[in-house]
């Protein structure tokens, strides 16, 4: 092969970027209106599946999940710390889990047992609503599992009490392990129970081995076998999004406007 | 179709199977084989990176500096991947979630830069084009045979339709839980290699 002046071999460099970055911006920006639209989806899907409105894997088309997530669901953005509605936030377009990393939108959460270092300062809740009336109520829940951080949504009765459903959306755990939090056998254990005792502290716990019924054993989980370390990440998880430092101010305020209204 | 086409195209199934003779690209045929989903969206990512890096880095091969040839390469490589990657976000996201960063690491999988470097530099668009696909191609015969046994065995589902009921969902089938970790990609990797030289038997060092 002949020897290249200096000059060509950056003029040719210099043009396979050009060439390649237009592509790739080509492509980015051509594609990015129907990635957002996926990403928009998803997270419905996601709540319509923890709401009891969707099966798991069923599918579904995107304008049928946008009418079921119109008729049924209401999203709220509230503000954690103080448990009241923000109705400043544009919950179409707020990313709780960017604002998570955002130094502006988070602050640093207070000492904890489920891994969480930052806590956004907004939150968004979901309620499924019929008519006027609230159903349920949906919260994003997250922390750490035995290997990774694990995302989901805890769906509570408008008593704030009873729990109808937990599920993770996102995870790492082993599968066949950890990543039977995905069984809906196991998930379909929570429905039932209670997530505060009767003082108003978090209380559900997943334990080793079986728990009774809901309504002799109201606080505690089945384990999952082989999976002590991610059992134990989603009861901390869990209580530390029903605490003070989560959720708690919200319920209470929401437990409040109820029993006035 | 010309012999030296057909050469390109179907040799690298089992004569110069990329994963099984020339060891290659072992990495992400661990990573992405639980599943046959994921690893048939993979199978066709790798191909479409493998055809058209090819073709491009052949299309250009007479004027890429020798200085300067392997970093072109990648940045071809490179781009390919970020616009597949891009397109599997648009078109089918819940498996491009799954695969997550595995997309992306096709740049890194040795396969794509050992034929561009080994073959599309030196011979002409066509045949590079091919040898791109009967590669990729190659990955993939490797990557859903051990995604079919990881799956079947592994969760007892193909294409996550239940096969064999299991144990926990009030079925038969004990799951092998070795199958749906890495080593059990190995095993079935090590197989699938003792398998082909046994067969044939010129593949064997000596």
């Amino acid at each position: 092969m002949k020897q290249h002046s200096n000059t060509y071999i950056i003029g040719f460099a210099a043009g396979v970027c050009l060439v390649c970055s237009i592509i790739v911006a080509t492509s980015a920006v051509a594609l990015k209106e129907r990635q957002d639209l996926n990403k928009v989806l998803d997270r419905q899907k996601k709540v319509l599946i923890v709401a009891d409105l969707l099966e798991e894997g069923q599918p579904i088309t995107a304008d049928e999940a946008q009418q079921l997530f119109d008729d049924n669901i209401r999203i709220r953005a509230i503000d954690i710390e103080s448990g009241d509605f923000d109705d400043t936030v544009d919950t179409v377009t707020y990313d709780q889990r960017k604002a998570t990393k955002d130094p502006a939108l988070s602050r640093v959460a207070p000492e904890n047992r489920a891994g969480i270092t930052r806590l956004p300062l907004r939150a968004l809740v979901y309620e499924r609503v019929a008519g006027d009336e609230i159903e349920l109520l949906i919260l994003p829940i997250e922390g750490k599992g035995l290997w990774s951080t694990l995302y989901g949504f805890l769906a509570l009765a408008p008593d704030t009490t009873t729990i109808e459903g937990l599920t993770f959306y996102e995870h790492g755990e082993t599968p066949g392990l950890g990543g039977e939090i995905d069984n809906p056998r196991w998930k379909a254990l929570w429905k039932g129970r209670s997530a505060y005792d009767a003082e108003g502290k978090p209380a559900i716990t997943v334990i080793k081995g079986a728990a009774g019924p809901p309504e002799d054993d109201p606080y505690r989980i089945d384990g999952l076998s082989g999976s002590t370390l991610t059992g134990r990440g989603v009861s901390n998880l869990v209580q530390f999004w029903l605490s003070d430092d989560g959720f708690a101010p919200f319920l209470e305020k929401f437990r409040a406007e109820r029993s006035a209204g | 179709m010309k012999a030296a086409h057909k050469k390109a195209l179907f040799d690298p199934l089992f004569n110069d199977n990329p994963i099984a003779a020339q060891v290659l690209g072992i990495c992400s045929a661990l990573a992405v084989t639980t599943k046959l989903e994921t690893s048939v969206v993979m199978s066709l990512a790798v191909i479409a990176v493998m055809a058209l890096s090819n073709l491009s880095i052949s299309v250009i091969r007479n004027f890429i500096p020798p200085s300067i040839r392997i970093i072109v390469q990648l940045t071809i490589i490179a781009s390919l991947v970020i616009v597949t990657d891009q397109v599997l976000q648009a078109f089918v996201f819940d498996i491009s979630k799954q695969l997550s960063v595995f997309v992306g690491l096709i740049i890194t999988n040795c396969i794509v830069m050992g034929r561009a470097e080994a073959y599309a530099m030196q011979n002409p668009p066509v045949d590079s084009f091919l040898d791109g696909i009967g590669n990729g191609l190659g990955y993939s015969l490797v990557l859903l045979v051990v995604g079919f046994f990881r799956e079947l065995l592994g969760a007892g589902k193909l294409f996550g339709y239940s096969v064999m009921p299991l144990v926990t969902e009030g079925g038969w089938y004990q799951p092998n839980g070795l199958m749906v970790l890495a080593p059990g990609a190995f095993f079935l990797i090590g197989i699938f290699i003792w398998l082909l030289r046994n067969f044939k038997p010129e593949l064997r060092e000596t």
